[in-house]
């Protein structure tokens, strides 16, 4: 039970930490332009097989910095081209804009590198397990995401609370307008931030591509989860965002490592009622009901504080 | 926030009253639509056109009722698909169990049974979905639609699981002397429900309801000045649109025979959202025109290329960012220039961009297949034209194509856009354009 405890949190931590890779550049990008990023999994999902493909030509390393960047201007592009011209149609058209660009972006992949997953492998420098716990190694790579993923988040919190950038891009989130005022070109700051975010996301692919499954289907998969997580956490607000990453990703994490249902706990219901809705519900292991896990918290969060964790404004 | 959120869309949908001698304009095209429902299968009767035309009737009832929500309320929901398979899972139901009680109950009436499906559904989760707009209102319908989609999985009793709930039509009571085995009784029964439905929806949009949906779409909070409370409405809209979408999965579900987890999936959800918003939300036709395209181009391209849903996402894309009145938009865009009698001014221009653009086309559909191909090495066939995708040819061609193509349909369409100005200017001087 210890060791499960244990690995779990370590796991969850992980997962965590990744899933605010990925939140804290849409919260980012949400607040500062209004703009429900949907295609921002997919950045995640073209940093992975980015990784894979650069990988394969020029080493793990190199393609750890080359992908992110590819990525990060994918999405300036993106910004540019397509956002800034949508904007004058109003929110709904750029949430739009995104949907469809996250369904071409999902076809293409698995146009170029086919729908079932690649062989994008640890890189052997980091192929060891780094330490034994209850007779669980724990692999070094993992630990590696852990630090990326942290020093990410340093970084970050440096940029934004420390310097000049942070500032404006602070400022940007509550009074967008009043920063156009005092003459910044707000233009380009949401074209550098929509970059910077969706490098994060590409960085955040690339990273977790070897450790779990990288295929045409990881962003539909994870980009809900996601949209779960800024909301659960309050829209537009970087604490919220963090901690409700944590939570989903603990929350998750356990509720797939845990096999117990209503059945083993309570012992089997008396089979001749025959098959039901609580026959069902009696019988599912928490880890069938893990997928279904943070939609639910959504639903809760919704009824009991509808503006998140640590959001402040209604809408 | 709120009041930003849809200025593209306030100036449509809202007709003023119209004079007397439009009434029989507007139940001539309403009857013209019924008869050509019925004349259709009397045309193209065989089996396969049939399938094609049951399966477009589902679809127009299924778009019209997102665009209760999109169109008129202003709500973008993620997650429509839902009502349309519980809708569909509660006929399958409800149709199993008329057979094993042998109650009185033909199967024409099992859409409504649909229909109940999803409105319950609605009733219940609706108002905690609805009670804010705009991006949240799309994220909760997405979270919702993933929770019911995941969950449908788990409750095996009800869902059946993988394989879902399969059911027989033709053994419930017989009306009419018809057992609905055949697919065009099936047809027509559709097409009924596709003719009640539509009338109820756009009478819909002329009750004071549907009126004040379009308020809150525009602007909430001027709704609350007046005395109405916008969560209602929206409410209220959420619920009829949920009704509807229930009745289309009920039709699915009768012309299917099976009910599964995939009618309530993103990709159910997903495909209704491109219909509704290629077709046009601000006009009552627009989803109808989106429904016949899209599941046209489904059934056709499928057979022809791998990766159909690309074309799907690339036309989408191209609407939302140059047309987002869709397809209803643009033809309407062309009436006031018609009664000002401009318009023939602005159609040599689309005659000198027609070329350029489908080279464009051309050269797009060609860069995609051979990247799709590359590694099969199968034969692109273009308008009867072979090209192999691997040889340099056809990737120059492509190229050619794509950039010189790209670059002359620009030209031709600032042209277009040079000539329409001309044409709007006039037809606003003589009173046909505000």
């Amino acid at each position: 039970m210890l060791e499960l405890i244990v690995i779990s949190t370590l796991n969850g931590v992980l997962f965590g930490m990744l899933l605010f890779l990925l939140s804290s550049g849409l919260t980012v990008i949400f607040s500062m332009m209004g703009v429900l990023n949907f295609a921002h999994a997919s950045f995640y999902m073209l940093g992975a097989f980015f990784g894979f493909q650069l990988t394969k030509w020029i080493g793990f390393w190199p393609a750890l910095v080359l992908a992110p960047l590819l990525v990060g201007a994918i999405g300036m592009a993106v910004e540019r081209y397509g956002l800034r011209n949508t904007h004058k149609h109003g929110h709904v058209a750029e949430l739009l804009l995104t949907f469809g660009l996250a369904f071409a972006i999902e076809e293409i992949v698995s146009m170029i590198w086919g729908k079932s997953p690649v062989d994008y492998r640890v890189p052997t420098l980091l192929d060891f397990p780094a330490f034994t716990i209850f007779s669980t190694n724990y692999p070094a790579y993992k630990l590696f995401m852990l630090a990326v993923s942290i020093v990410i988040f340093i970084a970050l919190l440096i940029v934004l609370k420390r310097t000049r950038v942070g500032l404006i891009v602070q400022a940007a989130l509550t009074h967008p307008h009043m920063v156009g005022h005092l003459g910044h070109n707000v233009g380009r700051v949401f074209m550098a931030v929509f970059g910077v975010g969706s490098a994060l996301a590409g960085l955040a692919g690339v990273i977790a591509g070897p450790a779990l499954v990288t295929q045409s289907d990881m962003a539909a998969a994870l980009g809900p989860i996601l949209f779960v997580v800024i909301v659960f956490g309050g829209l537009g607000s970087l604490p919220g965002a963090f901690i409700a990453s944590l939570v989903i990703g603990l929350v998750q994490t356990f509720a797939v490592a845990l096999d117990g249902s209503l059945a083993s706990a309570f012992g089997p219901l008396d089979p001749s009622a025959g098959p039901s809705v609580l026959t069902d519900i009696w019988n599912v292991t928490i880890a069938q009901v893990a997928p279904i896990v943070p939609y639910l918290l959504l639903v809760i969060i919704l009824i009991v504080r509808p503006m998140g964790l640590m959001g402040t404004r209604e809408s | 926030m709120n009041a930003k959120m849809t200025p593209s869309s306030t100036s449509a949908s809202n007709v003023p009253g119209k004079p007397a001698g439009d009434g029989l304009r507007f139940y001539g095209v309403w009857l013209l639509g019924i008869a050509a429902l019925i004349v259709l299968p009397m045309i193209f009767s065989s089996g396969g056109s049939l399938t094609s035309f049951s399966l477009i009737g589902i679809a127009i009832v299924f778009a019209l009722s997102y665009n209760i929500l999109l169109g008129q309320t202003g709500l973008l929901s993620f997650g429509h698909a839902v009502h349309y398979g519980l809708g569909g899972f509660a006929a399958c139901h409800m149709m199993n169990a008329v057979v094993a009680h042998k109650w009185p109950i033909p199967l024409p009436f099992i859409p409504l049974f649909g229909g109940l499906g999803g409105l319950v559904f609605a009733i219940i989760i609706g108002w905690v979905m609805t009670k804010r707009a705009g991006t949240v209102f799309a994220m909760i319908s997405l979270g919702i639609g993933e929770l019911v989609a995941s969950s449908s999985l788990i409750l095996r009793s009800v869902f059946g699981g993988e394989a879902g709930i399969t059911t027989d039509r033709t053994a419930l009571p017989k009306i009419f002397g018809w057992s609905f085995g055949p697919q065009v009784q099936v047809y027509y029964l559709i097409a009924f429900w596709l003719v009640l439905s539509a009338i109820a929806m756009y009478a819909l949009t002329r009750t004071p309801l549907g009126r004040i949906s379009n308020a809150v779409r525009d602007n909430p909070e001027r709704v609350q000045f007046i005395g109405y409370d916008p969560h209602v409405v929206r409410y209220l809209a959420f619920c009829f649109a949920g009704f509807f979408a229930g009745v289309a999965g009920g039709l699915a579900a009768i012309n299917f025979e099976i009910a599964n987890s995939a009618y309530l999936g993103a990709i159910q959800s997903g495909l209704v959202l491109f219909s509704t918003f290629i077709g046009g939300t601000a006009y009552f036709f627009g989803p109808i025109l989106g429904a016949i395209l899209v599941t046209y181009l489904q059934l056709g391209l499928t057979s022809v290329t791998s990766v159909w849903q690309l074309y799907f996402g690339i036309i989408f894309i191209g609407i939302v960012m140059f047309s987002p009145g869709g397809i209803a938009g643009l033809l309407m865009m062309h009436r006031p220039l018609v009664r000002a009698g401009t318009l023939l001014t602005v159609i040599p221009s689309y005659f000198v961009a027609i070329v350029p653009t489908l080279a464009l086309a051309c050269g797009v559909i060609l860069t995609i297949e051979t990247v799709a191909r590359f590694s099969g090495g199968e034969t692109i066939n273009l308008f009867g034209v072979g090209f192999k995708p691997q040889s340099p040819v056809t990737w120059i061609v492509a190229l050619v194509l794509l950039v010189g193509g790209g670059f002359v349909a620009r030209l031709s369409w600032g042209r277009i856009a040079e000539a329409w100005d001309r044409a709007a200017t006039v037809a606003r001087d003589r009173g046909y354009l505000a």
